[in-house]
């Protein structure tokens, strides 16, 4: 059976890839990975904010109890002995570079805009194949209007998209008012993919203690009912190639994620679970199941369930809330 | 001396240590250290070299190996020695007592070494870190060859001679210079190139070196027992090597010279040609005799001179005498120590006799016969400055001069010190003074350094940058000492007289004398808070005056506010910095361009937004300087406050108080205990008002679970029971709540903070569990400004302190009642949020009374015995800890042999009560031989028969009952407890502690494990966990952490406790109450926090929860009597498994900097860790399962 599929501007031998994880963490974990059949590998996103974060706190702890007392003028080793920029990251984006014959997708969380651009140079000088843009904005500040943040996001992908040569995907929130608008925004300035969706941290509430806890789950197939409907709504309409991230676990959700639009499927939780041999088995039962219903080729189904072609398309708009409804109380 | 004076654009800024330090690694192939205090930074520097791959001069990576002490050190140098390899190490004061055995074979054996040594006193009546020569004149017998450097860029040429002469004369050198003085004095320094130092290292000797190497290729025997036939003889066979030494030196020197300028002999003579006064002196001081002397030579035509003395052993006789001025007619020699019962000191004794030696060999070089006095000057870095040096010459000029004389003390007891004339001030005309004072904590020192850097790469002119710090390790304050000249700066004293005087922490206005030092016209910058306009008014009025007499140009900025907006928190060094650079003029140009280009290269590499700040506040600093106009008369009504308040007592007023108003040196001889005692209860009498928040008790949601009080590393917060009527008196708005317990059930209960004691930690407000239910934020503790509750709160703490202590028989020995003791350590200078010293309150609180402690020296001797004042003090019966520092590697014998000794009073007077019994009330005695627990209820019983029984035997006649009298106090069990760090129970002290633990002594032994040597900045010790960057394991350590507890407990004989107050604080007072209970010894592990595990310890008790949880420091509790009572001996208490280890390692920056800088090397450790803390889980729970089979 043809899988192939083409996302980024890659002709890939089928749309499974590992999202960002840290599973690739391990350059044995990566070559796994690729042995299991990986069409491509994303990294784990490289963290500005991290690396000012652990750079502060370096700085601090060696400031903290220095110049004070003579017989301990600091207690910590020098900080320019250590690398505390992303050198470790682009080194691993090298050495994937050289373990594995698929391409490498580098993936990046900034904070400055300098820093969204500096560290996407960086990456692509490191050998990356493609930029997976890690973006969201969590405003909490009421000042903040929904057409602000996403111009923020529209103006940082523009600056990296200048900045770099190798293609740029988006990864991006749910949690937008207006995202067909947007996606047509980024499509302008050239983005080449979006990645759907980005999962985060949520707070839970520890009711014995009264404290905020962060917790991050992984997912279930239930999650990916809400990247279907996007995908399902862009595909067919929007250039940048489309890449479906959270809630697949099973075949049928690789299926779903493909009908609805998707030209890559990102995997995750179900790799933590079940190991990189998760891959393989999606892989394989994609292709049986494809055989079985009689299918030419995977790019047959592709987009096949998207608003364009679905059946019923109200399903994907609005009427999906009123449609159930009604089936509640006729069942009634 | 340097008869080519550099040109200053070569010159590298740099210490003594790192000129030394330089040197030393790249002559060697072994580099053994160990840290101590002045000598750690050398050590420090190979280690950061070795590990960053710098080569030695054969392009050879030295291994740099760190020991468990200094005699493991020098014992390692001796082997790699005799295998015929370069090796080096670096010491200082009791480090190089430890060597000195090691010393002595190695000269026997005549093998080339150089041991570099930063001269520091050696403890006697006490410790002390600072500088002088008692350390090396301890040596001066071992056969090692002694070179003394005078200066940083002697430090750094001396070392090469050294190095260079040793491999040809095959003695081996101590090469010294002069602790803190020289040791950390930043200068400017001609550097030795890899060339100069090939020049002067000759490859021939280095193979004689290889080829007398020890090898199975042709093997060889040494260190043979010898037999009164053959011994002396062969003792007198190296003689040769030691008389040619002064002649390869001397070569050496002129080698050097010739290369590089710098020419040095033996002994060098500065001054008059026909001096007929001579000093003769090694180490810094001779730099400041020599500028004195050419000074008076010059501008007063004295007739004087100084002879630096440079190699002191072998002592050239020759030498010596040849460059005396023939005219010399009077000599003093001056000695950095002290040698107590000797005809003089070492020098002068040498010097008495060389001159008697060349006499007799008919020399006939002087006109008359010169007479030679001694004196002592600079013990533990004493000020040694001109005017001291002129009073010596002075005093040379006498008729009848004192024999033997010290000078920079008032000595009024035994009459021996130099009167001083008035201030001599000898500083080139263009020399730019400035004096900083400044907290530890606002970056002043470090921007000082910097200010240099700039000056020096920038302008031209030569620097120098000198740093005082006082022995606090929160609060600390520091005084920086810069000179900046177009001529270099051989200057080594504190500056007297300064052009620029700045202050950076306002409150240090009110206790220092701030402006002693400013010159007339001195221009005066603050960091002043508020309003330009109210400066002046906030001033006291001594120092209003002072400015006003002085017409000094005062200048004031508000550097906190202008730091804070630009977001620079405390770090108010960048404001201060250029103001500095602003007012001084010292840079040409663009002084803001040339700053920001300095902030560009200290932050650049590291965060942008840093530099983005510091820019902010560069140029928003001018825009706050104000000047401050000088009105004609002083106006304030207040002035500074005295440093102890009048009530203290008599010897806090006339000694502490002193030394707290920085007057220390101005104390005569007879203001000292003779034999280093000294009273406890003093931190108290010290406010210190460091925090700038503090607890507010918000007594309506507080539970009375006293965890504050618990955790409470300085002592600050007390927590009492009292009767109701007792708060009659009570000041306005004083707080109290009915008191929750059966205990003191109808009491009230009040809770009280000394808000200038507090140090602002927030642990204790970390650790309240009592939370509104409305707003969780607030709690029944929370952080409030300083100036909005101290008075109030001064005076809660005040009165709480009046209201009786609760009666220690009636509270139940639980974590939350144990709190109710008093503690009997309070408000120390340890680290803001210390986790030791809860462990040590701890203690105090429950054996205080009957406590005796051996501290091994660290950072507990530091912040427990340092002056000026004592945190250990007393209940208001006189009774309190005991305590006493011997050294850092002996301390569990020390405590060993205080318990032996205890024991022995004991069976003394038990023995004397029987012998006595016929003449004693029979329930009397009894009683008195019955009493044999150690509960609150006995030992009080027990205290009343034995004032019963003094009172019966106090006028007695009869020798035994006079000598049960002095020891009948014995009688109540005295509480013996070994106290020190992981560096001494772990590494130095190691074989002590395991012979005092095996010998079945009833002793508490609590290591305080901070997994680190804390005290001298963060060396790694066998505590240092896998993974965890530290100095000399700067990668990442990667060998596991010695489990203390499995080997101790492995006698079985041994009460073994690992605990964490943070994760399970009733843990740890079970622990401490088994471990004082059992009648042998007990080993109590305590997890301590600490400054070096590089996170905020506000967050210190959350983490000690999660090296528990995460297995990374299990708690367990090992007795041997629940063995004997066939239970199982080990509970442990807390299971491992609920936190990962990864999480543990990821809050602390010493983990983080090894997995940012090296992923998968550190993900290769943390596999590594868990492996180790899972194995070791095993272990325990092995064990733990182990019991005595039952008997039939």
């Amino acid at each position: 059976m043809d899988l192939s599929t083409r996302y980024l501007g890659f002709n890939l031998a089928h749309p499974l890839m590992p999202g960002a994880s840290p599973l690739v963490d391990d350059l044995d974990t990566v070559r796994r990975l690729e042995d299991a059949g990986a069409s491509a590998i994303v990294l784990h996103s490289l963290f500005e904010e991290q690396i000012c974060q652990d750079r502060a706190n370096a700085e601090r702890a060696a400031e903290v109890g220095a110049d004070s007392f003579a017989e301990a003028l600091s207690y910590f080793p020098g900080l320019d002995h250590f690398t505390l920029g992303p050198e470790a990251y682009l080194e691993q984006v090298r050495k994937i570079k050289a373990a594995v014959r698929v391409p490498v997708i580098a993936s990046l969380n900034g904070v400055s805009i300098a820093g969204w651009t500096d560290y996407a140079k960086l990456i692509q000088e490191a050998g990356a194949d493609a930029l997976e843009l890690n973006v969201y904005f969590l405003s909490t500040d009421f000042d903040d209007s929904a057409g602000l943040v996403e111009s923020r996001i529209v103006a940082l992908a523009d600056q990296v998209k200048r900045s770099v040569r190798i293609p740029v995907a988006i990864k991006l929130s749910p949690f937008l008012s207006a995202l067909p608008n947007l996606v047509r925004r980024l499509e302008v300035i050239g983005i080449d993919g979006l990645v759907m969706f980005n999962r985060f941290y949520q707070p839970d509430l520890d009711i014995e203690a009264l404290e905020a806890v962060p917790r991050l789950e992984l997912s279930t197939s239930s999650e990916l009912l809400l990247r279907l409907r996007w995908l399902a709504i862009l595909s067919g309409r929007v250039q940048p190639s489309l890449a479906c991230s959270g809630g697949v676990h099973t075949v049928s959700d690789v299926i779903k994620a493909v009908m609805a639009g998707a030209h890559a499927v990102q995997v995750v939780s179900a790799l933590l679970k079940r190991g990189p041999g998760a891959l393989t088995e999606l892989r394989d039962s994609l292709s049986r199941w494809l055989e079985v219903h009689e299918y030419d080729s995977l790019k047959q189904m592709q987009g096949s369930m998207n608003l364009a072609h679905c059946p019923n398309p109200a399903a994907f708009e609005r009427g999906n809330y009123m449609a159930a409804l009604q089936g509640w109380r006729s069942g009634s | 001396m340097a008869d080519k004076k550099p040109s200053r654009d070569e010159t590298q800024l740099i210490d003594g240590n790192q000129a030394a330090g330089w040197v030393a690694y790249r002559c060697s192939e072994v580099v053994a250290i160990y840290p101590i205090t002045p000598a750690s930074p050398m050590g420090e520097f190979a280690d950061e070299w070795a590990s960053a791959g710098r080569p030695n001069l054969w392009g050879d990576v030295p291994q740099v190996v760190e020991m468990q002490s200094e005699a493991g050190a020098a014992g390692a140098i001796h082997g790699a020695l005799q295998a015929g390899t370069l090796a080096t190490t670096f010491t200082a004061s009791q480090g190089l007592l430890l060597m000195i055995p090691n010393l002595y074979k190695i000269a026997g054996e005549l093998t080339p070494f150089v041991l570099h040594v930063a001269a520091r006193t050696l403890a006697t009546h006490a410790l002390s870190i600072f500088g002088d020569h008692s350390d090396v004149m301890a040596c001066r017998q071992t056969g090692m060859a002694m070179l003394s450097s005078s200066t940083v860029q002697e430090a750094q040429d001396l070392a090469l001679i050294a190095h260079a002469v040793t491999l040809k004369a095959r003695v081996p050198f101590i090469h010294f210079f002069d602790g803190f003085r020289t040791s950390h004095e930043l200068n400017g320094v001609m550097p030795l190139s890899d060339g100069d130092l090939r020049a002067l290292m000759d490859e021939d000797t280095i193979t004689g070196l290889r080829r007398r190497g020890m090898s199975p290729d042709r093997p060889e025997l040494r260190g043979t027992a010898q037999n009164p036939d053959v011994f002396f003889q062969a003792r007198e066979a190296c003689q040769p090597y030691y008389d040619a030494c002064p002649g390869a030196v001397q070569d050496a020197m002129d080698q050097l010279a010739a290369r590089c300028g710098r020419q040095y002999h033996l002994f060098d003579y500065h001054g008059h040609p026909a001096a007929e006064r001579v000093i003769v002196i090694m180490g810094s001081g001779a730099e400041t005799a020599r500028e004195t002397a050419l000074f008076l030579e010059s501008n007063r035509g004295e007739r004087v001179g100084v002879v630096t003395v440079r190699l002191y052993r072998p002592f050239s006789i020759a030498d010596f005498v040849t460059v005396l001025p023939e005219t010399v007619r009077a000599i003093a020699v001056l000695d950095r120590t002290k040698e107590p019962g000797a005809v003089g000191e070492p020098l002068y004794l040498d010097v008495v006799a060389a001159l008697a030696e060349a006499r007799a060999a008919g020399n006939q070089r002087f006109k008359g016969e010169p007479a030679v006095i001694g004196g002592r000057y600079g013990l533990s870095s004493k000020e040694f400055t001109p005017t001291m040096v002129k009073a010596v010459f002075d005093e040379l000029s006498r008729e009848r001069p004192l024999r033997r004389f010290t000078v920079g003390i008032n000595d009024d007891v035994n009459r021996t010190s130099l009167s001083l004339g008035d201030t001599l001030t000898i500083s080139p005309p263009g020399t730019i003074k400035a004096i900083f004072f400044g907290l530890g904590s606002d970056g002043t020192v470090g921007a000082n350094k910097n200010s240099l850097k700039i000056i020096h790469e920038e302008t031209g002119q030569y620097g120098q940058g000198y740093f005082v710090y006082d022995s606090r390790k929160s609060g600390a304050t520091t005084v920086s000492h810069l000179r900046f000249s177009p001529q270099p700066i051989h200057a080594p004293y504190l500056i007297r007289t300064a052009g620029f005087v700045a202050c950076h922490h306002f409150p240090l206005i009110n206790q220092m004398n701030v402006l002693e030092h400013a010159a007339e016209g001195a221009t005066v910058l603050l960091n002043a808070p508020g309003k330009p306009d109210e400066v002046w008014a906030s001033l006291p009025r001594s120092v209003q005056q002072a400015a006003i007499e002085k017409q000094v140009r005062l200048w004031a900025v508000d550097a906190s506010e202008v730091a804070r907006e630009a977001g620079l928190g405390r770090r108010i060094n960048t404001v201060m910095q250029t103001c500095f650079f602003a007012l001084s003029g010292i840079l040409e140009g663009d002084a803001v361009t040339q700053i920001k280009h300095a902030i560009d290269k200290t932050y650049g590499r590291r965060s942008e937004e840093v530099v983005r700040r510091n820019h902010a506040a560069v140029d928003a600093s001018l825009s706050h300087l104000v000047e401050i106009k000088l009105p004609a008369r002083a106006s304030a009504n207040h002035d500074r406050p005295p440093p102890v308040p009048a009530h203290a007592p008599d010897f806090v007023q006339r000694v502490t108080g002193m030394i707290l108003g920085g007057r220390g040196d101005d104390l005569p001889v007879s203001a000292f205990p003779v034999d280093g005692t000294w009273p406890v209860g003093t931190a108290k009498y010290e406010k210190r008002s460091i925090a700038s928040e503090i607890p507010q008790w918000n007594a309506e949601l507080c539970i009375q679970c006293n965890k504050c009080a618990m955790v409470c590393p300085h002592g600050v917060i007390r927590v009492k029971p009292c009767a109701e009527a007792a708060l009659a008196t009570a000041p306005e708005g004083f707080r109290s709540l009915a008191y929750k317990g059966e205990e003191f059930e109808g009491s009230r209960y009040v809770l009280t903070v000394s808000p200038e004691d507090c140090t602002g930690c927030t642990l204790c407000v970390a650790v309240c569990p009592a939370k509104d239910k409305a707003n969780p934020r607030r709690k029944a503790l929370e952080m409030r400004p300083i100036a909005e509750i101290a008075p109030a709160a001064r005076d809660a703490f005040a009165f709480a302190l009046t209201l009786p202590e609760a009666d220690r028989t009636r509270v139940p020995l639980q974590v939350k009642q144990v709190q109710l003791f008093e503690p009997l350590f309070e408000f120390s200078g340890a680290c803001s949020g210390c986790g030791e010293t809860p462990y040590i309150k701890l203690l105090t609180q429950l054996y205080g009374d009957r406590a005796v402690i051996a501290n091994a020296t660290g950072c507990s001797s530091i912040y427990g015995g340092n002056l000026p004042t004592t945190p250990y003090t007393c209940n208001a019966e006189g009774r309190g800890p005991a305590w006493s520092n011997s050294l850092f590697e002996d301390n569990a014998e020390y405590g060993f042999g205080l318990r032996t000794a205890f024991d022995q009073l004991e069976k003394q007077a038990r023995t004397l009560v029987r012998t006595l019994a016929p003449g004693l009330p029979g329930q009397l005695v009894e009683g008195l031989l019955a009493a044999t627990g150690r509960d609150e209820t006995t030992i009080a019983a027990q205290r009343e028969r034995v004032k019963a029984l003094k009172e019966v035997l106090s006028g007695a006649g009869k020798l035994e009952a006079r000598r049960l009298l002095e020891i009948a106090d014995n009688l109540v069990a005295r509480s013996v407890w070994i106290l020190g760090g992981d560096g001494w129970a772990y590494d130095i002290g190691y074989g002590g502690l395991d012979h005092v633990i095996a010998s079945g002594a009833n002793v508490n032994i609590l290591v305080m494990d901070t997994e680190v040597y804390s005290n001298t900045g963060g060396q790694q010790s066998k505590a240092t966990p896998i993974g965890a960057s530290a100095k000399f394991a700067i990668a990442g350590r990667a060998v596991a952490k010695k489990d203390l507890g499995t080997i101790a407990m492995s006698y079985g004989s041994v009460y073994v406790a690992h605990v964490a107050f943070g994760a399970r604080d009733q843990q740890t007072v079970r622990a401490f109450l088994e471990a004082e209970s059992y009648d042998g010894p007990s080993l109590i592990i305590a997890y301590s926090h600490c400054i070096a595990h590089g996170y905020d310890l506000a967050n210190g008790l959350d983490q000690q929860k999660l090296a528990v949880d995460s297995g990374h420091w299990p708690l367990y509790r090992y007795d041997p009597r629940r063995l004997a009572a066939g239970e199982k001996p080990l509970v442990i208490d807390v299971a491992p498994g609920k936190a990962k280890l990864a999480q543990f390692m990821a809050n602390e920056t010493r983990f983080r900097v090894v997995e940012r800088d090296n992923p998968e090397r550190f993900k290769a450790l943390l596999k590594q860790a868990e492996a180790e803390a899972r194995h070791r889980s095993e272990r325990l729970r092995f064990a733990a399962d182990f019991q005595e089979p039952k008997a039939e």
